[in-house]
């Protein structure tokens, strides 16, 4: 049943994939297209990242870390994990690890959250891109009131960690 | 494409460096990498795929007659559902929001949509949970979800 409930969502998946190409096969073919698309995307994007994790886990000390974003960091931590968030490239997938790793290496749960708050609001590398096309105000009120709101939410959780059960792998 | 090559070419320069200085710890690095690869690869097989019916159903034209500029509530709703349940890449997401403001979207609801896509994971939560715990995954995403909620609520007041 747990091996049944783990691979649930795969099935899900493949179940609609056929359920599409039944009702319109066009569309399912330009929909393998668009998978291989995204597939290539992974692969060129998330390999590097998890020897990245892998080398940083054996060469970063767990005192190293725990000085920048150790429970004891203050608005420090705070602005490393803003720094990480904003230069990382991506879909939120790539930040599951590096967040893992950091919790791993004693990362406060606060700096956690608003690092996974911040990946999915602010991008370097498709921020220009947001200004184009929507403006400065609008960019601005997305990235101000995003990174408040996840900051207040990062305390939050933190002040309800044990509520949570946060795995710590 | 160049920055998939940048990072692959600075990873590999990383890496021999650390396997120059110390053999057994590279080895074990990059053990572990292959390890956490083979964890994520399932879940993120199904993500792709999902991803492709995402895109290859929510054309611009479909979605900008979900969430025109007179939709409302109901196209705030449609869009909040939208983003948090298709997958799309962000670089792809302002693309897309652009679009479909030309089609006649309107701002608020693009907004809204645009922020859940990015934020917001429904089909992602299977892998978050097994990576943070149950509770952990849903409460982010629920208040991911309100941020993007909040954020569009924010544009048509400012901006609208």
């Amino acid at each position: 049943m747990k091996n049944f409930k783990k691979k649930s969502f795969p099935l899900f998946v493949a179940l609609l994939f056929v359920g599409l190409f039944i009702a319109d096969p066009a569309r399912a073919m330009k929909a393998t297209l668009l998978t291989g698309n995204s597939l290539l995307n992974m692969l060129l994007l998330l390999p590097p990242i998890l020897v990245l994790v892998g080398l940083l886990d054996q060469w970063v000390r767990k005192e190293t870390l725990l000085r920048y974003m150790g429970p004891d960091a203050g608005t420090r931590g705070f602005v490393y994990a803003l720094l990480l968030a904003a230069f990382a490239a991506g879909p939120l997938y790539v930040a599951f690890p590096i967040a893992t790793l950091l919790l791993k290496k004693g990362a406060g749960l606060r700096y956690i959250v608003f690092f996974l708050g911040a990946f999915t609001t602010v991008k370097l590398p498709v921020l220009l891109y947001e200004i184009a096309s929507f403006g400065i105000a609008f960019t601005m009120l997305h990235i101000g009131f995003g990174l408040t709101f996840f900051f207040i939410i990062a305390l939050l959780f933190e002040r309800y960690q044990p509520v949570l059960r946060v795995k710590q792998s | 494409m160049a920055n998939g090559i940048a990072l692959y070419g600075t990873v590999l320069l990383l890496t021999t460096l650390s396997f120059y200085k110390d053999r057994q710890k590279t080895r074990a690095a990059l053990a572990k990498s292959w390890k956490m690869f083979l964890n994520l690869l399932p879940d993120l097989l199904a993500i792709m795929l999902f991803v492709g019916v995402s895109l290859s159903v929510l054309t611009p034209a479909a979605i900008s007659s979900m969430i025109g500029e007179t939709s409302g509530w109901m196209g705030m709703g449609s869009a909040l559902l939208i983003g948090s349940v298709a997958l799309i890449p962000s670089f792809i997401v302002f693309p897309l929001g652009a679009t479909l403001v030309e089609n006649g979207a309107g701002l608020a609801q693009v907004a809204a949509l645009m922020a859940s896509l990015m934020a917001v994971g429904v089909v992602t939560i299977p892998l978050e949970s097994r990576l943070f715990g149950k509770r952990f995954a849903y409460a982010r995403n629920a208040s991911a979800f309100l941020m993007c909620l909040l954020f569009a609520l924010l544009v048509s007041e400012v901006l609208g």
